[in-house]
């Protein structure tokens, strides 16, 4: 018996003594950013010993997860709307973006090298367009010999924010696109094959001749797929790459925008990539746990200063630091304690 | 007559009251084991009490704003929470339907050769085999199936069966199209190779439970082994080889995993084999995360109900065909 009571009071001392060690960070959301964010949590874990516990359970999730107060921030590809975030007093801001892109499997053409635009792409989506030799394709690519092959669509099977944009910049460029399918987490596809995840749609088009998907812009990178160019809302013809993304993001209009709550599909510039995806975070004006709170926000800040060449290393793309000091204004104006004193403080 | 110690009456001698108190020990375990094994029982009438309450109350939005619409409309759209359930109900029967018909004739004959025929050498191997396959993970599966499996499909039996069947009517209809590798017949294929384990060891089982004594009899006076099989081995395993086809069609039904990956995922109903469909868990398991908003996923939940009234109800046709069978046979 006296081992087991000697172990007993061992691990209860154990669990008494863990609490004041160090705070962990709650968060859940969407699964998007979760790679970045898992490594920035093991970075700071190391320099601080703070660590953060993020569950990758969708947007949708997480919204609900911080209206339930059950975690001290929640993360989502879709912004709330600005009245949303009034009534359950939260506050939104971004926290990194991503690029979408079409990527293509056709015979004979080169990575880059396909063009299209936004009408195109909305009713090659919409199952107008069939094939790819198609009128309207060979008018925007005049130098591609491109096959009679049928097109095939591959889309998300799962509800997810990657969906969300890009339906919404097909909405923006197609009237028919928007009034027949319109935009969401999911939508009612006309055509073609689900793939779940990333990986899913990824591996569908590398393996069906005439495929095209839509992914985020590090799985077509990794999977070495063959992406297309777009023509962007000044005219351009631009390829996916961090200057692009970065550039759509400065366009942005983020400081009229409640709680951020910008989509940066079909932004303005010459720049500019038409299909640019920044995911935010949400948090309490008044949180419950303002302790936690102010580790999260510590943590935000890090990653903000610190985290950016991470991100890029995983190929998402950082906030632009203009956007970041104001996100920062904000925290400091809006995020209050039960005493009125504000959690953050623009000094530190 | 009682025990005359269990009444241990005052004045025994020590050695009777020890063996009393014995006894009573033993009757307070025996009724504390009784009500152990009540209460585990009990309980799994409690969780599916539970299960079924939690999916009526988590349906009952879906349910009161489309009415029985949602059986019978084939439309799945989020944007304009217009949802009906038609075409996961039918991509869930059709792949489970050809799951079964592959499966039930081949892990049949399987367990066949390995009762009847199997030199004793391979039939340990094959045997062990067979098992291992229901050990695999279902992920396991969907991944071979879309890595694997569909790419090899895609490239030889589906081009090879629409150019045989292109011309024929209404089979031409079952397998047109393009062949996308993916899709509701490469889902059924990967159900077949799921359920095989189950209906192959159980009715392996089964079938060594025939008296050896019948089997002699019957190749006594002259049969031939396809008769013995026939007229002997099947008639008196009937109940465990129903048994075991329904155990098999309840995984395909359920199945999640392995079905999503291979499936397409497209809320359409299509009376070609080889395009994209949807079954009830697949979708659940696709759509529940970033479900927006209450009426989206109480129609999730709604699918999840449904799916649990077809197993019941293919529980039940399993009962009712055995009874059947039954008093056929005078039993």
């Amino acid at each position: 018996m006296k081992p087991f009571r000697f172990l007993a009071i061992a691990a209860a001392a154990a669990l008494m003594a863990t609490p004041a060690l160090a705070i962990d960070i709650s968060g859940a959301g969407a699964t998007f950013p979760y790679p970045v964010y898992a490594k920035w949590a093991e970075a700071y874990k190391k320099e601080t010993g703070n660590g953060l516990n993020y569950q990758s359970i969708g947007s949708g999730g997480g919204i609900k997860q911080i209206q339930a107060k059950t975690v001290t921030f929640g993360a989502t590809d879709a912004p709330l709307k600005g009245e949303q975030l009034e009534k359950d007093g939260l506050v939104q801001f971004p926290m990194v973006m991503g690029g979408i892109v079409p990527v293509v499997n056709i015979e004979g053409v080169e990575p880059g090298k396909l063009v299209l635009d936004g009408p195109t792409l909305g009713k090659i989506f919409l199952g107008e367009i069939k094939t790819w030799d198609d009128a309207a394709i060979k008018k925007l690519n005049s130098g591609l010999t491109l096959p009679s092959t049928a097109i095939a669509i591959v889309h998300r099977s799962d509800g997810s924010g990657t969906t969300f944009n890009f339906t919404n910049y097909l909405s923006k460029v197609s009237p028919e696109w928007k009034d027949k399918v319109g935009s969401a987490t999911a939508v009612e596809w006309p055509t073609g094959l689900g793939g779940k995840g990333n990986e899913g749609v990824a591996n569908y088009v590398a393996q069906t001749k005439g495929a095209i998907g839509y992914v985020e812009y590090a799985y077509a990178k990794q999977n070495k797929l063959s992406h297309a160019a777009l023509v962007n809302k000044d005219g351009k013809t631009v390829q996916p790459v961090t200057a692009s993304f970065q550039a759509a993001a400065k366009n942005a209009d983020w400081s009229s925008t409640p709680g951020f709550g910008v989509i940066l599909t079909d932004e303005p510039g010459a720049e500019s990539w038409p299909i640019t995806a920044a995911t935010f975070i949400l948090i309490h004006k008044q949180p419950q746990d303002p302790a936690a709170a102010t580790e999260a926000l510590k943590f935000f800040a890090w990653a903000y200063k610190g985290g950016a060449q991470m991100a890029e290393t995983l190929d998402y793309i950082p906030m632009p630091e203009k956007v970041v000091a104001d996100v920062q204004k904000v925290w400091a104006k809006d995020i209050k304690g039960a005493d009125g004193k504000a959690l953050y403080s623009l000094s530190n | 007559m009682t025990d005359l110690s269990l009444q241990a009456p005052s004045g025994l001698s020590a050695a009777a009251e020890a063996r009393a108190s014995k006894l009573r020990s033993f009757r307070i375990k025996d009724g504390a084991f009784r009500n152990i094994t009540l209460a585990s029982a009990l309980l799994v009438l409690a969780i599916l009490g539970g299960v079924i309450l939690a999916l009526v109350i988590g349906s009952a939005l879906a349910f009161s704003t489309f009415g029985f619409d949602f059986f019978v409309t084939q439309a799945w759209n989020p944007v304009t929470e217009k949802f009906g359930a038609l075409s996961p109900i039918y991509g869930t029967l059709v792949t489970s339907l050809i799951a079964m018909l592959i499966a039930v004739p081949l892990g049949l004959g399987i367990a066949i050769f390995l009762t009847e025929l199997c030199p004793p050498v391979l039939r340990r191997p094959i045997g062990v085999a067979i098992e291992l396959l229901a050990g695999i993970p279902s992920i396991i599966y969907g991944i071979w199936g879309l890595f694997v499996f569909a790419p090899l499909l895609q490239e030889t039996v589906q081009p090879f069966l629409i150019s045989v069947f292109g011309h024929v009517p209404v089979l031409s209809t079952l397998f047109a199209g393009p062949p996308y590798g993916i899709g509701i017949m490469t889902a059924g294929f990967i159900l077949a190779i799921m359920v095989l384990p189950f209906i192959t060891s159980i009715s392996r089982d089964v079938f060594e439970t025939v008296p050896p004594v019948l089997k002699e009899a019957a190749y006594g006076v002259g049969c031939t082994r396809w008769e013995v099989v026939r007229q002997i081995v099947i008639p008196f395993t009937r109940v465990g080889l129903v048994g075991g086809v329904m155990l098999g069609l309840g995984r395909a039904l359920g199945e999640t995993m392995a079905v999503t990956f291979v499936i397409g995922n497209a809320h359409k109903i299509s009376g070609s084999i080889l395009a994209p469909g949807t079954t009830i868990s697949a979708s659940i398991a696709n759509e529940f995360t970033e479900a927006v908003g209450d009426l989206y996923t109480s129609s999730l939940i709604a699918l999840g109900l449904i799916l649990f009234i077809i197993t019941f109800i293919v529980l039940s046709i399993a009962r009712l065909m055995l009874m059947r069978l039954d008093k056929k046979a005078g039993v």
